[in-house]
């Protein structure tokens, strides 16, 4: 696919997969190319060996950052993602590392000192653990919070609130209240991404049958209809009691007298309407 | 002063008083914005510095992931607010790297000249407080005067003196005025040069200034690049990296323009590697002044850009696009980049994670102070408690970037 875009554009992808794909070996589960990004996905175990490798034998010098992601169908929910970047190459890789909540993953604060804090970070933002890190505490949330509040299950408006209280001349820690519900819509096009089954549209998958065909419309039982014994009692009291009968042989006599005396409208149509 | 550590003296059996624990910030005007340092001194010297971050930590990362891509792009004004434009740059670069879109030309030219008057904006403010906190007080008014010009020129281009969002994914929000690329360039040709340079006259070759800044917090290059510095701190270490070079973004790759370097590493190397940088930067300007040409300022790609105004009152595909590309927002192809641009203060880069909907799956923001703010502890090692203040004045931190 052609370039269109005018993002910053560093050394050229080509061959460098294979070239660390031969260097990783064992440690590399996969590898692959997408968007100019070449992302390396390496076994938990031995990403600090692999990324000692990939820094003292292939000049990526500088860890940029370590990025967590969370995805909760998977059995293994994070995604530990690193950013390299090789100063004297002139490129830029994204490592990758699997985990979840209770496997830790080993430190690479021996490889690169900067990652201590960024360790921290998706340690307290996710709960991913680092096994090694000597220093992994909170980083960006509250002293004394509780959660990782980036997990996809964390809710955005969280669990506490705080407030400064006039009575007791301090900070006070509240649940939260949302004065209005929180408000997320589906902005998604009917047509393309949402699956919405209307009422009616089942229609449309059954096979198309010819009417009057091989299944005649005919009433069983009583109960199909809705009909039975109760049913005919209240029948039999009502023709009893004078209600008129005369739709049950479906024609109209023309010279009926309620309709001759009507002051307008047409007993012909009338007649038309009940047949 | 919290803990005060007494201890009996081995030979006269005296107390001696040994090393202090003391409590910097997190409100104190030296530590630009709210860090908490929490120190370990001995009589003056530092021993150890413990950095407490995120007390600004507002969770963007997490809300950007409930709002749509062009939704979440005003975050990003709100992190650096000393360089709002630089910080919306990357993300609509990641954005753009994604769709693979085509950003016309004169949407460059405009991104790279309000890019450039972003970081002159940044440096205004970094230099003039470094200045400020080792005791100079004038330079920094003048400097303010020409910070003051920058923010009337984002607010004559986008309505917004500091959050812009004029950045856009596909190009800029809306076009510039003849006048004001006239007026820019008549201010950088005269007020610009001569307020900038006659501050910088003040404070450059000072005694004072270079007692205080002169051999504080070296790192070396090896350091710099162990502790993942970037920008005017890893180009002040003597390595001529700058992404605007190595790695052009937008039309960087047709500007000349040269990379300051520092010869010794120190908080003095720092401040001059940005003097210099701004004299870069209007030099860059100069040549977008020149070059830019007519045309489109966003890209046509309808799914992603919205119609003009004048359109929609005309058409009523460009209505539905309108109303689609506003409620629904845009769809980004299933995939993760890492886009980093140069701002100001260094790398700032967005590692974007799409799902294939109208909102990102992730979006984590690498600030540029994480890494030099880390990097407290080992310069502050062995320097006097007032050095502290010149060191964080010369990483040049922001906390809404560096906590997010």
């Amino acid at each position: 696919m052609a370039v269109l875009h005018s993002a910053p554009k560093f050394a050229a992808n080509t061959g460098v997969a294979d070239v660390l794909t031969a260097a990783l070996g064992a440690m590399l589960l996969s590898a692959h190319e997408a968007h100019g990004e070449i992302i390396l996905t390496v076994k938990r175990e031995s990403v600090d060996d692999a990324l000692r490798a990939l820094r003292d034998d292939h000049e990526y010098q500088q860890l940029m950052e370590i990025a967590g992601v969370d995805y909760p169908e998977r059995a293994e929910r994070f995604e530990v993602v690193y950013m390299l970047l090789s100063v004297t190459r002139n490129h830029r890789l994204l490592v990758k590392v699997s985990t979840d909540e209770a496997t830790p993953v080993p430190t690479i604060t021996g490889l690169w000192p900067n990652a201590g804090w960024l360790e921290r970070e998706v340690f307290d933002l996710y709960g991913v653990l680092f096994a090694g890190n000597t220093d992994l505490r909170r980083i960006l949330t509250d002293y004394g919070f509780e959660g990782h509040p980036f997990r996809k299950d964390f809710p955005l408006t969280g669990y506490q609130e705080v407030r400064y209280s006039e009575e007791e001349k301090r900070v006070v820690y509240e649940p939260v209240k949302l004065a209005q519900d929180f408000r997320s819509f589906d902005f998604m096009s009917p047509w393309e991404g949402a699956d919405y089954v209307l009422p009616g549209d089942e229609k449309s998958q059954m096979p198309a049958t010819p009417p009057g065909g091989e299944t005649p419309k005919t009433t069983d039982k009583p109960s199909d209809t809705g009909a039975g014994a109760k049913a005919d009692a209240a029948a039999v009291t009502k023709v009893a009691s004078g209600a008129p009968a005369t739709k049950d042989n479906g024609t109209a006599a023309p010279g009926a007298p309620d309709q001759t005396k009507g002051p307008a409208g047409n007993p012909a149509d009338k007649s038309g309407d009940k047949a | 002063m919290s803990g005060l550590t007494l201890e009996q003296s081995p030979t006269t059996g005296d107390e001696v008083i040994g090393n202090y624990t003391i409590n910097f910030g997190p409100q104190h005007p030296a530590a630009h914005g709210v860090l908490r340092m929490v120190m370990e001194l001995d009589g003056e010297i530092i021993e150890r510095v413990d950095c407490h971050v995120g007390l600004l930590h507002r969770g963007t990362e997490k809300l950007i992931e409930y709002k749509t891509y062009l939704q979440a792009l005003p975050y990003f004004d709100r992190l650096d607010y000393c360089s709002p434009l630089a910080m919306e740059h990357s993300y609509v670069l990641a954005i753009e790297k994604l769709l693979n879109i085509e950003v016309p030309l004169r949407a460059q030219y405009l991104r790279v000249l309000f890019a450039e008057l972003t970081r002159i904006c940044n440096h205004m403010l970094n230099l003039g407080s470094h200045m400020m906190d080792v005791g100079a007080m004038t330079p920094n008014l003048w400097l303010f005067e020409i910070r003051e010009d920058c923010l009337n020129f984002f607010e004559r281009a986008s309505g917004a003196r500091m959050h812009s969002a004029y950045f856009r994914p596909g190009g800029v929000h809306q076009d510039v005025p003849l006048k004001l690329l006239v007026d820019m360039g008549e201010w950088l040709d005269k007020r610009m040069p001569e307020l900038f340079e006659d501050a910088m006259s003040l404070v450059v070759d000072n005694r004072i200034f270079k007692q205080r800044n002169v051999d504080i917090a070296i790192a070396t290059k090896e350091e710099a690049l162990a502790w993942g510095f970037s920008g005017p701190m890893i180009r002040a270490a003597g390595i001529p990296w700058d992404l605007r070079k190595s790695q052009p973004y937008d039309v960087y790759h047709l500007m000349e323009f040269d990379i300051p370097v520092g010869t010794n590493s120190d908080c003095y190397d720092r401040f001059m590697v940005r003097v210099e940088e701004v004299r870069q930067s209007m030099r860059i300007m100069k040549q977008c002044l020149r070059d830019i040409p007519e045309g489109p300022i966003a890209s046509d790609d309808r799914k992603v850009v919205p119609p003009k105004r004048g359109e929609m009152k005309q058409s009523m595909e460009s209505l539905i696009h309108h109303f689609k590309l506003y409620t629904e927002g845009f769809h980004v192809p299933a995939g993760e980049v890492y886009v980093a641009t140069e701002s100001p203060k260094g790398e700032f880069g967005v590692y974007l994670v799409s799902d294939g909907s109208n909102k990102p799956y992730r979006c984590k923001i690498r600030p540029t102070a994480f890494s030099h703010l880390q990097a407290m502890d080992f310069m502050c090692k062995g320097h006097m408690l007032p050095d502290v203040t010149a060191i964080i004045g010369a990483i040049d931190v922001v906390f809404g970037e560096c906590d997010r």
